[in-house]
Order: structure tokens, then sequence, then C-alpha cells
């Protein structure tokens, strides 16, 4: 699957909160390919720029532009999973009757989803009910059930047993394999070092270092980005 | 306490023999306060959702504004609802004034700011745990209504069993707007207060107790019919 959505281009972009800037200014350009790790040490700006791609963070100043904008083609998933108040299969219907699917279409691709997570035991329980790991599962099925074109993830295992942890990175290799464009924030140097193509690495709301995972993990330019590999204290 | 004695045999009495008028007010009661709620639940839920999801200008002026409605003196309301239906009130010509719709409309208004203050609270803190997943997923301002209102059903029959309490118990306003008259208007609070004016405090008490067993009966069957509590948290 090619999508016309890329690329990615963030123009000088820069988030401020309260007169306070938290992101940028940024310049990256993101192209088909992936999956992308960002990386960085807590609070250093991951999840807003990952809301900022997705669009739902205000830009105060900059731009960040697709080359076919279509946010119905994106999907997001949450640091701490939000689950819907309904049942683990209405969870999955819910994408699909926003964008009025029709009943069999959507019976078909939530009976797929929820067999795929391994769910399909619970699948009348109410979700609130899942344990953290079926949650973030529950979660990401959700994000997938529409098939988008790229799928955004705020530490999705942060918090996961390695069980779970190992669950979701298969699922994530195989939907990247089947051309989901991926974009993920993670600050587990092992997972990123799993499952990304590539990596930006950030640090106070700035873009430190970019480029391919196998040649940035190895040959890391700056000391900032040394020293978060060998798992100094960054503040 | 022998008052209240005398008041439990007399609901009892006026239960196990059937007596016709008593079912006749407690069912006018019953169809008062229930199409008042529906009536008021129709507004008041949508409006509440509303406000936890959309953001605007005098937001929290019109927040400010529905939870000091909460408090609206029922005997006021009565007697501007008199004044309104009244012959030569700006709506005096629909005829309404002392009939069962006078005591509906009556009701609507009290119980109205009452559901929407609370279904607003609940839908709040709904939104706070929604938003960013309804926003990520492109949702219409209505969608995402439909969906607080949809998940957050329990917290909204609270709010109507609120509203409902309060209205099956109203006296005030419904006494100016409907009349109390004998097989038209009457219903069980203004029948308490006829009796109690009457000295006839025994009826009185056992049409309290009447009064209090129909809320409990609505109460309870509400929660069961929409299986409150059966199936974990929600």
């Amino acid at each position: 699957m090619v999508s016309e959505m890329f690329p990615l281009t963030l123009s000088n972009l820069t988030v401020r909160r309260r007169g306070k800037t938290v992101l940028g200014p940024i310049d990256l350009t993101l192209d088909q390919g992936g999956p992308t790790m960002v990386i960085g040490p807590n609070g250093s700006g991951k999840t807003t720029l990952l809301r900022t791609m997705h669009g739902i963070e205000r830009i105060s100043e900059g731009t960040a532009t697709w080359a076919q904008p279509d946010q119905a083609n994106h999907a997001y998933v949450f640091q701490s999973p939000v689950v819907l108040r309904r049942s683990v299969a209405e969870n999955l219907s819910y994408p699909l009757q926003l964008i009025g699917k029709l009943k069999p279409q959507i019976k078909s691709a939530v009976d797929h989803w929820i067999e795929r997570i391994g769910l399909t035991k619970v699948k009348d329980r109410s979700a609130t009910r899942l344990s953290g790991g079926e949650r973030q599962k529950l979660a990401i099925a959700r994000a997938l059930i529409r098939d988008p074109d790229v799928l955004f993830l705020d530490e999705p295992c942060s918090n996961l047993d390695g069980q779970s942890t190992r669950e979701i990175e298969a699922l994530l290799l195989e939907t990247a394999a089947a051309g989901t464009r991926i974009i993920m924030a993670t600050h587990d140097m092992g997972q990123a070092r799993r499952l990304a193509s590539d990596v930006v690495f950030i640090m106070g709301g700035r873009i430190v270092e970019t480029g391919q995972a196998a040649v940035l993990f190895e040959t890391p330019k700056t000391s900032e980005l040394k020293a978060f590999l060998k798992g100094d204290i960054l503040i | 306490m022998n008052d209240i004695a005398q008041g439990l045999l007399a609901a009892l009495h006026l239960i196990v023999t059937f007596d016709a008028e008593l079912w006749e007010i407690s069912l006018r009661s019953l169809q008062v306060s229930l199409t008042a709620l529906i009536i008021a639940s129709a507004i008041a839920m949508p409006f509440g959702t509303f406000l936890a999801v959309q953001r605007f200008k005098y937001r929290r002026l019109v927040i400010s504004i529905i939870n000091a409605l909460m408090g609206l003196p029922p005997v006021v309301v009565g007697l501007i609802i008199y004044i309104l239906l009244s012959r030569s009130g700006p709506f005096g010509v629909f005829g309404l004034l002392f009939t069962p719709w006078a005591m509906i409309i009556a009701q609507v208004v009290i119980i109205t700011p009452i559901i929407a203050s609370i279904s607003h609270q609940a839908m709040r803190e709904l939104w706070a745990e929604y938003h960013d997943l309804l926003i990520s997923l492109n949702t219409s301002k209505w969608q995402r209504i439909k969906t607080l209102i949809w998940d957050g059903r329990r917290n909204l029959l609270t709010a109507g069993l609120a509203g409902f309490g309060r209205a099956i118990g109203e006296v005030g306003a419904i006494m100016i707007v409907g009349g109390n008259i004998d097989h038209a208007t009457r219903v069980l609070t203004t029948a308490i207060a006829l009796e109690t004016g009457k000295g006839d405090f025994a009826l009185a008490l056992g049409l309290g107790f009447v009064l209090i067993g129909l809320a409990l009966f609505v109460n309870i069957a509400i929660h069961w019919l929409s299986r409150t509590e059966r199936e974990g948290r929600w």
C-alpha cells in the first residue's frame, strides 16, 4: 500500500502553551517507509510532536503539511488507552459506525480483529474490565480497523509486561509490513531498536538528531544522543 | 407516633380496597410527572451534554445560570406560569390553566435546570475521558454528543431520577396552576395538602406513604429496566 498522503513536511513548527514553548521550532520531512520511532527522555515533546502531526494539537507557529491531507486516514493510539464504556466488540465497531459502514461489513471486520488480538472470549464483556495489555491491544485494533494509511502510537507499551509488549510489537510489525506507515513515540531503546527503520531523537522540544535507525544507533553524532543511548540521565 | 401508625393503616386500607380515588390521583401524579420528566430530559440532557463539549463565549455564564436555576422557588414558577397561561396572559388562548398540561409545564420549568446541571457535570467528566479519542476519530459535534449520551446513559439516569423525585414531590407550583380540582388536576401532593388543611392527618399521611411508595417503585423499576449495577462498572 503506497499512501499519497506523504511526504509530511513540518516547517518551523512551534507549539506554545501559556506563553511557554513546548515544541519547536521543528523542521522535518517524513516520507513513505518507517516505522519511525520518535525517541527522547520524558517531557522532551514526543507526545506533542505526534499530536501535532495527527492534527489534534494547536500549532502556534509554522506548518505541518501533508501531501494529501486526510485526517480520516490517520489513527492514533494514546499512551493510556482510552476505551469506550461499551463492550469489547462495540469498541471495535464504533469507528466503522462513525463512517457509516454497513452492518455485515462491520461484523466481519470486528470478528476478524477480535480474533486477531485474542479477545474472542471477552468480546461481550465491558472494555473497562480488561487488563492494561488487553486494553492497549483493543485500542490498537480499534485504530487499525479503519485500515488507516498512518498510525501514530504514543508509547503504547509503557506499563505493559513483556508478553503484552511482544504481542503488540508483533502486531505493529505486521501492520507496517502490510503498508501502514507507523510513527511511534517511545523511550524504550530496546523497543526502538527492534522496530525502527528511522529515528527522530528529540530533546527539550527540538529535534537533536534524525536518520536511519541502524546508522543512528551505531554512530550517534551528538553528545545528547550518545548520552541517551548510554542511559545517562538527561535534563 | 399514633398518627404515623394510623397513616400507615390508612395507606394500607386505601391500597387493599383498591380505592378508586387513590388510583385516579396516583395515576394522574405519575402521568403528570413522567410526562414532565420525558419533556425535560429531552431538553436538558442534550443541552447539558452540549455544554460539556462545546466552548463558546458565555458558556460559564450559562452554566452558572443553569446551576442557579436549580433552586427556583416552585411557588414563583407557579405564579409566573399562572400569569402566562391565564386568560389575559400571552398564552391564555390555549386554555391550559387548571389542566394537567399546566402542571406539566410548571414541572418541566422546575426540573429542566436540575437535569441539565447534573447531566452537564456527568458529561463533563466523560468528555474529559473521551476528548482525545473522539477528536482523533474526527467525529462531528453531533456524533460526540450522541456518543456521550449513549455511553453516559447511566449517569444521565441519575439526573433523570433526581428530576423525577423533584417533580413527583412538587406541590407549590402545581397547586397554583392546576388548582387541585377533584377528578381533573388533583394529584397526590395536592391531595395531601388538602387533607392536612382539613385536619385529616391519617388520610394525609396515608397518601404520603403511597407517594413515597410510588417514587420508590418508579426508581427501582427504572434501575431494573436499565440494568444498572448488573454488569461490572458500566
